[in-house]
């Protein structure tokens, strides 16, 4: 029987969601393959939250994981992999997960497929990731051996695990001679943002397909009629049009809105988690093929400024009528 | 100091994507090109670096011949040299055997600093950096939205999610991953553009690398791309632009019900 390992990364003791959806897919795997599911946590105890359906769950438990660090992370995954010897290893596409598993395919010399939103089963499994920015799937495999495979956040849905009562069983690791090379301070949050998005009943947020600063005012007129505030994706904050408060999206806002507009917006995943939760989803972009209109409930294929100024006039007529 | 940046270059982010009748990637013959988002900050930060702590700028890519535009473009901006990494057995390289290659380059190099975007905005794997580190056993810092040299070593701010940071010092020699919106990246001048044709850009081949083939076989294989099949039922407003408007503001007013 083959064995799937099931990284779970613990936020202050508390399970990360993105490595229970992860957990969730790994049930859905087992099940289809047949195999073990084995989940990992770096922590002397398993937390009760984990009543969910495993064959077993491992703790590891070292004075060197107490805080992350990849060279740490790297090595202590490294001897339970050769301890385990599992097909497959899984995780949440988290930060954390960018920052060590790359380390620690390289490490092992196994292949890392990342950010998967799915797999599809057959004679090997087939793992379904998303190529430019969300607008092409890809569908791809490896050879024998252990794969390693991270899903993205919202691939499964972590309220459809399934419960049961593994066992546990804690393994140990030898990391006294891990040099940790980065020493991390303690997360911090910038100044406290002025702008609270998560409350809005409406946003008007805008993209990269504005193109120019002095045409922002186009956006904000439209936001101002509709009683809307003012939100956007990322390359908006890099060039300096707009404040970091205004960004929604993994590094930014998360926000369920009633209304949300996207203007220019072809929105990459990294947008999508942050906005996808809201109730009416309207995109004006010029390219058919942008992410966004997966997610839309309204789409105008069009050039954003064709359409925007005249919705600003319809919208105060409508509002004024 | 020396600083290597590793730039990719990819499809323009307006591109609209045509996919290749037999699946295997997109038609490349009618998109523009360029340097990847993350991969110009990256750039930017090592140029200001550099300007800020003198030593020198390598900029170094991997790809067909079309990718040797983004060297240039490198040194046009104040990069001092480049490195363009071409041949044929290089198209099939998973990120494993790409972190292979750099590194080969790489640790004849002896860099302080080694920087990369945090990810390609085609294929996104946001892997080659951390995996390059770890063929070179240097420290490296994922998503880094500020840097400040130290006495012998580096504290740069990391980004977490949700808007949450913290600060990390590593020693020097390191690598880092850059996110977008750490600096305003330069456009090249003229005189810069003038330069860059007296400045070395040197191509090496998997034979002049001397990395075997054996060790640059893919462990993964891209099947097939598509169009992913829409999960939600977008209703798509057409006509002239009023006529659009006016859909649109009758759907939010009496479909959706939120205006």
């Amino acid at each position: 029987m083959g064995k799937i390992l099931a990284f779970i990364q613990l936020d202050d003791g508390q399970p990360n969601r993105n490595a229970l959806e992860a957990l969730q897919g790994g049930q859905q795997l087992a099940a289809d393959m047949g195999h073990q599911l084995i989940g990992v946590v770096f922590s002397a105890s398993s937390p009760q939250q984990l009543q969910f359906k495993m064959d077993e769950i491992i703790t590891v438990a070292a004075p060197e994981l107490e805080h992350y660090s990849a060279d740490t992370y790297v090595a202590a995954m490294a001897q339970i992999i050769a301890a385990e010897q599992p097909d497959l290893l899984i995780a949440g596409h988290t930060y954390q997960a960018r920052d060590w598993l790359p380390r620690l395919a390289a490490q092992i010399s196994r292949p890392l497929i990342s950010d998967c939103i799915g797999f599809q089963k057959g004679a090997q499994i087939t793992w379904v990731r998303q190529v430019f920015q969300g607008k092409v799937h890809a569908d791809v495999t490896t050879g024998e051996g252990l794969a390693i495979v991270s899903f993205q956040a919202g691939a499964f849905r972590h309220d459809r695990l399934e419960s049961g009562s593994p066992a546990i069983r804690s393994q140990e690791v030898d990391l006294s001679a891990v040099e940790v090379q980065v020493r991390a301070g303690e997360p911090f949050q910038d100044t406290k943002a002025a702008v609270d998005l998560s409350r809005a009943e409406r946003i008007v947020a805008v993209g990269r397909g504005i193109g120019d600063e002095e045409k922002l005012a186009l956006v904000r007129e439209l936001a101002e009629a509709l009683g809307a505030e003012l939100g956007s994706s990322r390359p908006v904050v890099d060039y300096g049009w707009l404040s970091h408060d205004r960004q929604v999206g993994s590094s930014g806002q998360t926000v369920a809105a009633k209304l949300y507009l996207a203007v220019g917006i072809s929105g990459a995943i990294q947008h999508q988690v942050g906005m996808k939760n809201c109730g009416c989803i309207v995109a004006i972009n010029k390219d058919a093929n942008a992410p966004i209109f997966e997610i839309a409930d309204y789409g105008i294929v069009a050039d954003l400024f064709e359409i925007v100024p005249r919705l600003t006039a319809a919208i105060k007529e409508h509002r004024s009528a | 100091m020396k600083i290597c940046v590793l730039i990719k270059q990819v499809p323009d982010a307006g591109s609209v994507l045509r996919i290749r009748d037999d699946e295997s990637w997109v038609e490349e013959d009618k998109l523009v090109f360029t340097a990847n988002e993350s991969d110009s900050y990256a750039l930017e930060e090592a140029l200001l670096l550099k300007e800020a702590h003198g030593g020198e700028v390598i900029a170094c890519t991997l790809g067909p011949e079309r990718s040797r535009q983004v060297l240039k473009d490198a040194l046009s901006k104040g990069a001092d040299r480049a490195i363009f990494l071409h041949d044929e057995s290089f198209n099939n390289l998973d990120c494993n055997g790409l972190a292979k290659v750099f590194a080969k380059v790489l640790e004849k190099e002896h860099c302080d600093l080694i920087l990369c975007g945090l990810q390609a905005d085609d294929t996104g794997e946001a892997a080659v950096g951390p995996m390059l580190a770890q063929e070179l056993h240097l420290p490296h810092v994922t998503m880094v939205v500020q840097t400040e040299l130290l006495d012998g070593g580096l504290k740069v701010k990391q980004e977490l999610e949700g808007g949450w940071f913290r600060q990390v010092e590593t020693s020097l020699p390191a690598l880092l991953t850059i996110q977008s919106g750490i600096n305003k990246p330069r456009y090249a001048s003229l005189r810069g553009i003038m330069a860059m044709k007296k400045k070395e850009l040197r191509e090496l081949s998997a034979t002049d690398l001397g990395v075997p083939a054996t060790e640059l076989a893919p462990m993964q294989t891209l099947q097939r791309i598509y169009v992913p099949v829409k999960t939600k039922e977008t209703v798509y407003l057409e006509g002239a632009p009023e006529e659009v408007v006016a859909q649109l503001v009758d759907k939010l007013a009496n479909e959706a019900k939120v205006l």
